[in-house]
């Protein structure tokens, strides 16, 4: 097994008085889709911006892509991708701007960007939209488009914070589609979720209550551990012991 | 570099794609400066007057052609009798000044060497009635020179007024530099903190801060497009002012435009420290208009003297970078004085900048984390 893409060992962040992130240890594989779930408030967005350099910790390490995330934020910072739960383009900029902008601000050759625009283009089949402000597009389209445009440096990692918010199961499917492509290539997916739908399209599922991690395995081992049908039951046992609701 | 530059480019694109703001900013301050330079104007031209002249003489009668004469009086009206003069104003809005001569108005001046005239104005405006009676005497002072001149004996000569640096008393010249201070401020403090609270707002910011872009850039480039539409807003007030409103720069051109581009890193440095604290553009747009640009018009003596403020408004005046500008900009542009009068505001302007620049950076840095 070659060295975890994604490692923690005791990471923790406080606020003041409260641990929103109590001592978590884990690490994640080349080329896995690693679910990442909990309720509001469970602490799972604070983990996240730790691990992307957005947030210092208090105490603990991780490493991302093989650089420390508290000596090395900047080498970290190249190397991943990252799309928030916000939407994440520039709506008055046209599709092919915002790609050049972001292949841009990750330091790629402007050959290199023009010829791989057109490539993820065809592949969303986009080609028609590429002078489209992106504002005009429906909402499905723009995930997918800030998707693509989150992994168009061929990031190790890439961070996704509740991708799907909002969209119809069709193109969540087709959003999933994508996930797979990317891992299929060797991009390794860290997606936090509230459908219990999209845990089962993971490799593997932490669940976080009050900060730390509960239970850690594949959706299919965790259903037998708790003797669930869906990753939903396990879920709500799990989030049923949590003692602080929101933020 | 690359990176930067395409970040640049992406800040103009935001401004130039949104017509209706760009319109506004580059509009604003042709709009200002014909609104105050015609329409909010202190200027006082064709004041329509009224005259009670019971002694109706030589001497009335010369002062009365003279004030008619001139462009900023009209005379419309003579009242036959003292008790008419009250109804005038009441009866006519648009008589502003009345004018009550002494009874035997020329036989006094010549035999006792001294005669009265009245001046009652209309209050309502206090400054248009300040400015009104000081036109009128400064006729009437002229003739009393012609009469001295002529007849060579002893008359009483009021003190003559004597209007400094403005001998029209042209209200452009005092709020040319007001306007240029304003704008100054609304562009770059108002529109630079809404357009990075914006990033926050949409999200987009979260994606640059996980981006190997440093923050700084950010903020910089971000800065960057205003500072451009702001020297594009002050040669367009520069030639507005010289070639429309006739107020021209008699001192050292360069020195003006150095302390405005000075003030222009002051005020987009207030906007990115406003920007740190804001977390919603309507918050960014609260704080830069009404902690800001309200000060501005207040305290700044854009529009009040400071000098007549009471003391704790005056200490508070010190700590608005306008302030200093303004005043800069009117010891510069209208009293025709060197750079080296503007050290102080220089080095204050200087110093505000500074530590504006440190502060909001450090801001900006712990509000990350």
């Amino acid at each position: 097994m070659n060295e975890p893409v994604i490692y923690t060992e005791n990471l923790t962040k406080k606020f003041g008085a409260f641990t929103a992130v109590d001592n978590i240890s884990f690490s994640v594989d080349k080329g896995e889709i690693f679910g990442f779930l909990g309720a509001n408030g469970a602490g799972k967005t604070t983990a996240m911006r730790m691990l992307c350099g957005l947030s210092h910790p208090t105490s603990g390490k991780g490493a991302v892509a093989g650089y420390d995330i508290l000596k090395e934020s900047e080498k970290v910072k190249k190397n991943i991708g990252y799309m928030s739960q916000k939407f994440s383009l520039y709506e008055d900029l046209k599709v092919w701007e915002n790609i050049r902008l972001f292949g841009g601000i990750y330091g790629m050759e402007s050959k290199r960007i023009a010829s791989k625009t057109d490539l993820i283009l065809d592949e969303l089949g986009f080609l028609a939209e590429r002078n489209t402000l992106v504002r005009e597009l429906p909402l499905g389209w723009k995930q997918k488009l800030a998707f693509s445009v989150s992994i168009f440096h061929e990031p190790k990692v890439v961070f996704l914070d509740e991708p799907t918010g909002g969209v119809d199961p069709v193109t969540r499917r087709q959003f999933w589609e994508l996930i797979y492509a990317a891992t299929d290539r060797g991009i390794t997916a860290f997606v936090t979720t509230h459908y219990m739908d999209e845990a089962e399209y993971c490799n593997r599922v932490s669940i976080m209550v009050d900060g730390k991690i509960e239970a850690l395995d594949t959706p299919k081992k965790l259903k037998l551990q708790f003797e669930a049908d869906t990753m939903d039951e396990v879920f709500q046992q799990l989030a049923r012991k949590a003692t602080r609701s929101d933020n | 570099m690359k990176q930067f530059l395409s970040f640049v480019k992406k800040e103009f694109f935001h401004i130039f794609r949104d017509t209706r703001t760009m319109m506004i900013i580059l509009g604003i301050p042709v709009i200002q400066m014909l609104l105050f330079g015609f329409a909010i104007t202190t200027e006082v031209r064709n004041v329509q007057v009224a005259v009670f002249d019971p002694s109706k003489d030589i001497s009335t009668e010369r002062i009365i052609n003279q004030l008619d004469a001139s462009q900023y009086f009209h005379v419309v009206k003579m009242l036959n009798n003292p008790d008419e003069i009250n109804a005038v104003f009441k009866e006519n809005h648009n008589i502003n000044l009345v004018v009550v001569f002494d009874e035997k108005f020329n036989e006094n001046l010549l035999h006792t060497g001294e005669a009265s005239i009245q001046l009652i104005a209309d209050a309502t405006d206090p400054n248009q009635a300040t400015t009104l009676s000081g036109y009128a005497t400064s006729i009437i002072n002229s003739y009393q020179q012609e009469l001295l001149q002529e007849y060579k004996i002893p008359i009483r000569i009021k003190p003559e007024m004597k209007m400094l640096y403005n001998p029209q008393i042209k209200s452009a010249y005092n709020f040319v530099p007001g306007v240029m201070g304003l704008i100054f401020m609304l562009i770059c403090a108002m529109m630079t903190s809404i357009s990075i609270v914006r990033e926050k707002e949409t999200g987009t910011m979260e994606i640059l801060l996980a981006s190997p872009m440093k923050p700084i850039y950010i903020i910089v480039a971000k800065a960057i497009p205003y500072f451009a539409i702001s020297i594009i807003n002050l040669t367009t007030i520069l030639l507005l002012s010289i070639y429309i409103l006739k107020v021209p720069v008699s001192g050292n051109f360069y020195s003006l435009i150095g302390i405005s581009l000075l003030f222009i890193m002051v005020a987009l440095s207030l906007g990115i420290l406003i920007s740190t604290i804001a977390e919603t553009q309507v918050a960014a747009m609260l704080v830069s208009g009404m902690g800001m640009i309200l000060p501005v018009m207040i305290l700044s003596g854009m529009i009040f003297p400071i000098e007549s403020m009471p003391v704790v408004l005056q200490w508070i005046s010190d700590i608005i970078p306008a302030k200093w500008y303004i005043s800069a900009v009117r010891k510069l542009m209208i009293q025709g004085l060197g750079i080296t009068s503007v050290y102080k505001e220089l080095a204050v302007l200087l110093g505000m900048g500074v530590f504006l620049i440190t502060v909001s950076l450090k801001n900006f840095k712990t509000r990350l984390n």
